[in-house]
């Protein structure tokens, strides 16, 4: 029966039919249990969100801050990266091999950890606190944000080498023709056409740097998420507060969303197809699960 | 498109002259042997080209034709023998005892192709770059030349190669015979000594093949030296000093355009003209 059932409606389906009850269950069995009515206060919900005090604005401003930053360290780390990964020389493609190989393989909230309390507490480096245009960058605003961008770079180089990977070799040997040596024909001809072919998933990188600034919590910056933690941490109204927190990262997601698709419009300029990348709808709803999910998850049950 | 293209007598006048009067020769090659893997594409190719001559390449394809072209301004490696443009070793330097060939610096081989025009099958403009940006990009970039000048020269260029309207215009908003001619222009800008063209109208449609011709006939007349691979015989005839046979790596024959299409000593020339005409 159980058989007939699942090859009529699909796995999926089935297992969330059967699930879903249970989970409605579950929580209505949780609060009456413990016999307490459900506690939400919408007005600490819509404060935050309308009338956002200054931590929060700070904190808005840190997260996109870092972002910004980290993701323009990623491009261009990825973009050397990728030329070292297909280098004549044995010796650059190692390097970049190795760099790949680390950052891709071990989690960025341990890398975080590794490369700000490990470097520190075995007195390698000290990371420092420094003045950039008026603005104090605390020594973990700068670190988070440095290592937020070469965990990117790993990401970046693979996407880069996809784009160039995609150019007609015919452009290549035009420019070669001309006299052009490697550098410029990689900077005037091979990368600009490599861009319109590297920014759809480079949007989808920045969607995810977006809500990876979070991580940057363990580090003990004031960014969106820390900010929100701590507030729902001490007034106990988590679900307030992190519904809040929730509304800001879409947000700043949905006029990423938009940005993007003006930039790809922009970007497929002098090709077949003036339409450009997918719809804006697709460019919002659609995008990938941020791999940090459940590493916060984990964290914020402390 | 099909309008007849007004060129103007005056093609190499949009970039500055004829380049170097002299006859001596441009091109030498000597012995070129070169390998795909196990397969040997070119057999001791020999083939010297004068100045201001036109050569014409025909030959069945698979038979080196394009290879041998693309080994002149050493967009392939080739496995021994000798390639000098101008007197100048292209692709290589001689090792201590003048036996091997090294492979030269990135640097020194670019500089040796700023002299060496190519035009290739699939036009290969740059796409992300208008009509006036393709051919100004070299000059600016490579020889370092003043933006307004290159400007200038391109804008003469356009207007000889009959597109002068299109500056403008990106290469997918271009048909096949126009695109063509901006890259001839975009060649030309560089003032090459010589002009490579890889089956500049195999991928035309037929009704703009004319159009390009036209242009390399222009350029053929006012004294660009030029080695063209091209199965266009009336282009040959009209046009070209020497015709040089090839099939299966090695040239078979080679003469004037009267010799080789009318008077062929060759059984293998007899055979591939017979198919061809």
């Amino acid at each position: 029966m159980t058989l007939s059932v699942l090859r009529r409606y699909g796995t999926r389906r089935a297992v969330l039919a059967g699930f879903l009850p249970l989970l409605v269950l579950a929580v209505a069995g949780c609060s009456s249990s413990r016999g307490a009515s459900v506690s939400i206060d919408p007005n600490i919900f819509l404060n935050a969100i309308i009338h956002p005090d200054g931590p929060i604005i700070n904190g808005l401003y840190l997260t996109i801050f870092v972002s910004i930053i980290a993701q323009l360290i990623g491009v261009t780390l990825g973009i050397f990266a990728a030329l070292g990964k297909m280098a004549k020389f044995p010796l650059f493609r190692i390097i970049a091999n190795l760099y790949i190989w680390f950052f891709r393989g071990t989690p960025l909230l341990v890398q975080l950890a590794f490369l700000f309390y490990g470097i520190q507490s075995a007195h390698l480096l000290a990371w420092p606190t420094i003045e950039l245009f008026g603005f104090t960058v605390t020594q973990e605003v700068l670190a988070g944000t440095i290592i937020l961008g070469v965990n990117e770079g790993a990401y970046m180089a693979e996407i880069v080498r996809a784009g160039i990977l995609s150019i007609d070799p015919g452009q290549n040997e035009a420019a070669k023709s001309l006299g052009m040596n490697y550098a410029q024909t990689m900077r005037r001809i091979v990368l600009p056409q490599a861009a319109r072919v590297i920014m759809p998933p480079l949007g989808n990188e920045f969607n995810n740097m977006l809500k990876n600034t979070s991580l940057l919590m363990v580090l003990g910056t004031y960014e969106l998420y820390n900010t929100f933690a701590s507030k729902a941490g001490l007034a106990y109204q988590w679900f307030e507060f992190m519904g809040a927190c929730c509304v800001w990262y879409l947000i700043l997601t949905t006029i990423w969303g938009f940005a993007q698709a003006w930039i790809e419009r922009r970007f497929s300029k002098g090709t077949t197809s003036s339409s450009g990348g997918p719809s804006w709808r697709d460019r919002i709803f659609g995008g990938r699960r941020s791999d940090a999910g459940e590493e916060i998850a984990v964290l914020g049950g402390h | 498109m099909t309008t007849p293209v007004q060129i103007s007598h005056d093609l190499l006048g949009a970039i500055g002259g004829v380049p170097r009067p002299e006859g001596d020769v441009v091109v030498d090659a000597r012995d070129v042997n070169k390998y795909f893997g196990r397969l040997h594409v070119l057999k001791d190719v020999c083939l010297q080209v004068r100045r201001q001559e036109t050569v014409v390449i025909i030959g069945p394809s698979g038979s080196g034709k394009t290879t041998f072209i693309r080994c002149v301004n050493h967009l392939e490696k080739i496995q021994s023998g000798r390639i000098f443009v101008n007197g100048h070793l292209i692709g290589y330097r001689e090792s201590g005892d003048g036996k091997k060939l090294v492979e030269d610096k990135e640097k020194n081989i670019a500089r040796q192709r700023q002299e060496i025009g190519m035009v290739f099958q699939r036009f290969n403009l740059f796409p992300h770059m208008t009509a006036l940006e393709n051919i100004i990009e070299a000059p600016i970039q490579v020889r370092g030349v003043d933006h307004d000048e290159a400007v200038a020269v391109g804008r003469a260029l356009l207007e000889r190669v009959g597109l002068a309207a299109k500056e403008k215009a990106y290469p997918n908003q271009l048909s096949g015979g126009q695109q063509q001619r901006i890259a001839i222009a975009r060649a030309l800008a560089m003032k090459p000594a010589l002009m490579l063209f890889d089956e500049p109208t195999s991928a035309l449609d037929p009704e703009m093949i004319g159009e390009v011709l036209e242009v390399m006939k222009e350029l053929a007349r006012e004294g660009m030296t030029m080695i063209v691979v091209s199965h266009e015989m009336g282009f040959a005839r009209e046009v070209a000093n020497r015709v040089v046979m090839m099939d299966e790596g090695t040239v078979v024959e080679e003469g004037t355009p009267d010799q080789v299409f009318s008077h062929p000593t060759q059984e293998r020339t007899k055979t591939f003209l017979s198919k061809i005409l």
